[in-house]
């Protein structure tokens, strides 16, 4: 840790962390949901369950970016951060805002809360991923105008480098987009079209460019590469993101009221959004060939080398698979869309949070460059456990959604939904095991920062 | 060659494509939004149920349907699809009326069951004259079938 205010990251790790284990948790609930329809009802009915492990997500993964950015943009920028004080109290408010409104979902039935935030002065709820009470978006707002802030003011009085740059056109847009989610008219087409602005332009477009400059930081660090050569990577990878993407959001416009020219657009544009992500994939991997030298914290190069794989598995190869509107006609809103989203997030935003949280988190606890061998091995156990486990989710998803497809909308006699669901049952459940093994390797993550710590730290073998 | 391909280069063509596939994206929304009255049902917003609608989206969202439905596809797989609901119970807003009211307040053993939002009858008509607009919108023949 080159500067003092960088440690402010470390909260946000943290807290990151524990929420990924509270979705984690939920998860659980929800898949058991599947198989035993009354599990926990009507306490924690279905909805309950599912916000909270989608917000919790959302919100992991926001806080791992603002960590991510707190660390990098002062090395990137060679200043302290502008105010580690304001970064601490966006900390806190974000914290109990996320929390309240965790309670709120699973404590009160959502009209209620509804009801309790004043939902109907400007209503904003009960849209998917946007449940929060319009109180809590506004507070979403707040903190990304102060973190925003924070972070354009340390690059401004600082050195501009290209992942600085990169990372905060990717906030500014994440937070300029998600003004989209305070537009709810009564007209379901409108509602539906600028949903997806939030959505689709946050998860296929600028949360891409602070992934990628995520990435190019991790890469830089451990291997040695010369910047240049990686910042031109990261331009021509964003470009094609961005280029793809945009007009990509036309695939959620074939089947939602607007007009037919979208599935042209669409199918055309994102046939060609796995191009970036297998870029991704030969530049981590061409990047760790060229090294110019051998970095002690090997977990940190494994996690980087997973996202570029499992992102170009999970948003290009699983995205593509049902993209085509011809396709897309018959899996819409199937489980073969849970199927891509399972192993999309998982590969693209949750592995790279890891990657920086683990090339970050022994430098914030204070190592010079690296864990101990014996918690390195622990990490990259659950390394393996967890994306494994979610190749065999997706996998299951996957058989699920092609059963549930041909019996509901392609066979002669077209069944009900619900008989359908009981007969791919066994999917839901080999799913479940597969989540109980994820569980298993989030377990062996959080022990990998308790265990070895007395333990010397990793060094480069002497050849 | 591969060293003629600058990094300025790569960055202008970041900045460029973007830009121009933005403003093609938004030239797209501008003719979209153009032919959405041909395609989105607002007669029925603008009608004599207008109110009914506008009070049943409410309901729909301050009680999370989404949060197990999907609705033109979208949302949860947990439940089923209700953009056509409407359709497949042989056009009756008595029938979706029926099935919310009769909903069994402990669920049901062993399987998945709607939760009892105790409605009244207003509520009720304003969910079902809802569903019954979505049903209307022109969707480019999705859903495949009834089953949705």
């Amino acid at each position: 840790m080159t500067y003092k205010s960088q440690s402010v990251a470390k909260l946000y790790f943290i807290a990151a962390i524990a929420l990924f284990a509270a979705q984690i948790l939920f998860g659980l609930i929800l898949g058991l949901q599947y198989v035993m329809g009354d599990f926990l009802f009507p306490h924690i009915p279905f909805n309950a369950a599912r916000m909270v492990h989608t917000n919790a997500l959302i919100v992991w993964l926001l806080m791992a970016f603002m960590g991510a950015a707190y660390y990098l943009v002062p090395e990137e920028s060679e200043t302290e951060l502008f105010s580690p004080l304001l970064a601490i109290l966006m900390f806190w408010i974000f914290l109990v805002a996320a929390g309240l409104t965790v309670a709120g979902y699973l404590l009160v039935p959502y009209s209620t809360l509804a009801e309790l935030t004043g939902n109907d002065l400007l209503p904003t709820m009960g849209r998917e991923f946007l449940e929060q009470p319009t109180i809590t978006k506004l507070g979403i707002v707040v903190v990304a105008l102060a973190f925003l802030f924070n972070i354009g003011m340390t690059i401004l009085k600082g050195r501009k480098t290209v992942i600085n740059l990169v990372l905060l056109l990717g906030l500014t847009g994440l937070a300029v987009f998600f003004l989209f989610a305070f537009y709810n008219p009564t007209n379901v087409v409108l509602d539906k079209y600028f949903w997806w602005w939030v959505v689709h332009l946050w998860v296929e477009g600028v949360w891409e460019l602070i992934l990628g400059s995520i990435l190019a930081f991790v890469l830089i660090k451990v291997t040695g590469v010369d910047r240049e050569v990686i910042e031109k990577w990261l331009y021509i990878i964003i470009a094609m993101t961005l280029i793809t993407g945009i007009i990509g959001t036309g695939h959620h416009y074939f089947w939602i009221g607007t007009p037919e020219y979208w599935q042209w657009w669409g199918s055309i544009f994102s046939a060609m959004e796995p191009i970036p992500f297998f870029m991704m994939t030969v530049f981590a991997f061409n990047m760790v060939n060229k090294r110019r030298r051998e970095h002690p914290n090997r977990a940190a190069t494994l996690w980087a080398l997973g996202t570029a794989v499992m992102a170009f598995l999970g948003a290009g190869v699983w995205g593509f698979l049902h993209t085509l509107s011809p396709v897309n006609y018959y899996t819409h809103g199937s489980q073969i869309t849970a199927a891509h989203g399972h192993m999309a997030f998982y590969g693209a935003y949750v592995m790279i949070n890891l990657t920086i949280i683990s090339y970050a988190m022994p430098l914030l606890r204070g190592r010079n460059a690296a864990n101990s061998n014996k918690s390195q091995i622990w990490e990259m156990w659950s390394f393996w456990l967890m994306t494994i486990a979610m190749v065999f989710i997706t996998l299951f998803l996957t058989g699920a959604g092609i059963l549930q497809v041909y019996l509901q909308r392609v066979a002669e006699n077209p069944q009900p939904f619900m008989v359908v669901q009981d007969q791919i049952a066994l999917f839901y459940w080999l799913r479940e095991i597969a989540g109980l093994m994820f569980f298993g390797g989030l377990v062996v993550y959080i022990a990998s920062f308790f265990v070895g710590q007395d333990e010397p730290e990793a060094t480069v073998a002497q050849s | 060659m591969a060293q003629a391909f600058t990094k300025t280069m790569a960055r202008n063509i970041f900045y460029g494509g973007t830009a121009f596939f933005f403003l093609l994206f938004l030239a797209l929304t501008f003719d979209s939004m153009g032919q959405l009255p041909n395609r989105d049902n607002r007669a029925a917003l603008e009608g004599e149920f207008g109110p009914k609608i506008a009070m049943g989206k409410i309901l729909w969202e301050e009680n999370d349907c989404i949060g197990c439905h999907t609705l033109l596809g979208e949302g949860a797989y947990f439940a089923p699809e209700l953009g056509n609901v409407y359709t497949r119970f042989g056009n009756s807003t008595d029938a979706i009326k029926g099935f919310i009211q009769s909903r069994p307040a402990d669920g049901i053993p062993g399987r998945r069951s709607m939760p009892q939002f105790n409605f009244s009858a207003e509520e009720l008509d304003a969910l079902a004259e809802f569903l019954k607009y979505v049903s209307e919108i022109n969707t480019a023949g999705w859903p495949p079938n009834t089953q949705g």
